[in-house]
């Protein structure tokens, strides 16, 4: 097998990026939060507070996710110092699926799929100036997502 | 080492609009094997971070409820067509990947 000398120094990059890898960040996951199987136990396990309904946090979410194993999520907001957005999904075996953090340049949006195991409440949480919103939807799943 | 990342970023004025997909089986450790009835272990991506010109901007923690070859969607300020853009994986099984792009 040819080694290209393109695909060696792109290795020897990636390695050299990997190294790089910001250990805080890695220090940091809410492992604790990932694992807990209750939803409002896993929200107050990664903030330490309840969130409070608003408006000014949008989901874009289908009502009936067709396949429960690829399901969009858009969450936006139009709230400012924006910290984070999480996706909650209540009757998942681990409520909590994905949260994202934001940066002084970030634009409060994201886009993700993810997976439903049943039909359920979906929250999406946004920590914004210290404070914790919320918005959520009934989504209904014909096909689970979550496997077996 | 993970497979590399399909970026797509392009700027608008002074935002740029990132789109990842990220091949990746994202197994829950909840599905079953179909011919051997066991369970798969549970493979997924856990931290995903996201650089412009070498500043963080974007980091993330996923559970195993990301579906299978995620994609995803985040948008930042302060971008020119040129700039750099470096999303990187790890998942947990200490796997990992980097891709570097160029904003358009």
């Amino acid at each position: 097998m040819t080694v290209h000398r393109r695909s060696v120094l792109k290795y020897v990059l990636a390695l050299g990026a990997i190294a790089a890898w910001p250990r805080v960040l890695l220090a940091a996951r809410p492992d604790a939060a990932f694992a807990s199987e209750d939803a409002d136990k896993a929200i107050a396990d990664l903030f330490g507070q309840s969130p409070v309904d608003s408006d000014q946090v949008m989901m874009k979410i289908p009502d009936i996710a067709e396949n429960g194993a690829v399901v969009p999520v858009t969450v936006t907001t139009k709230l400012e110092n924006v910290e984070s957005i999480s996706v909650v999904v209540d009757n998942n075996p681990t409520p909590l699926a994905a949260s994202f953090n934001m940066s002084p340049k970030s634009v409060p949006s994201v886009s993700v799929r993810i997976k439903m195991g049943q039909s359920s409440r979906v929250r999406a949480l946004v920590k914004a100036d210290g404070n914790l919103y919320s918005t959520s939807k009934e989504v209904k799943v014909t096909i689970g997502g979550c496997g077996g | 080492m993970g497979k590399p990342i399909k970026i797509r970023a392009k700027v608008k004025g002074d935002v740029a609009e990132v789109k990842a997909l990220m091949p990746h089986d994202m197994e829950s450790g909840l599905r079953r094997d179909a011919e051997t009835g066991e369970l798969v272990a549970a493979h997924y991506i856990t931290d995903v971070v996201a650089e412009h010109n070498g500043e963080v901007v974007m980091t993330a923690y996923w559970g195993p409820a990301v579906s299978k070859n995620p994609y995803v969607s985040f948008s930042f300020k302060g971008a020119v067509a040129g700039d750099t853009i470096r999303i990187q994986w790890q998942d947990n099984k200490g796997d990992s990947s980097v891709t570097e792009a160029v904003l358009k």
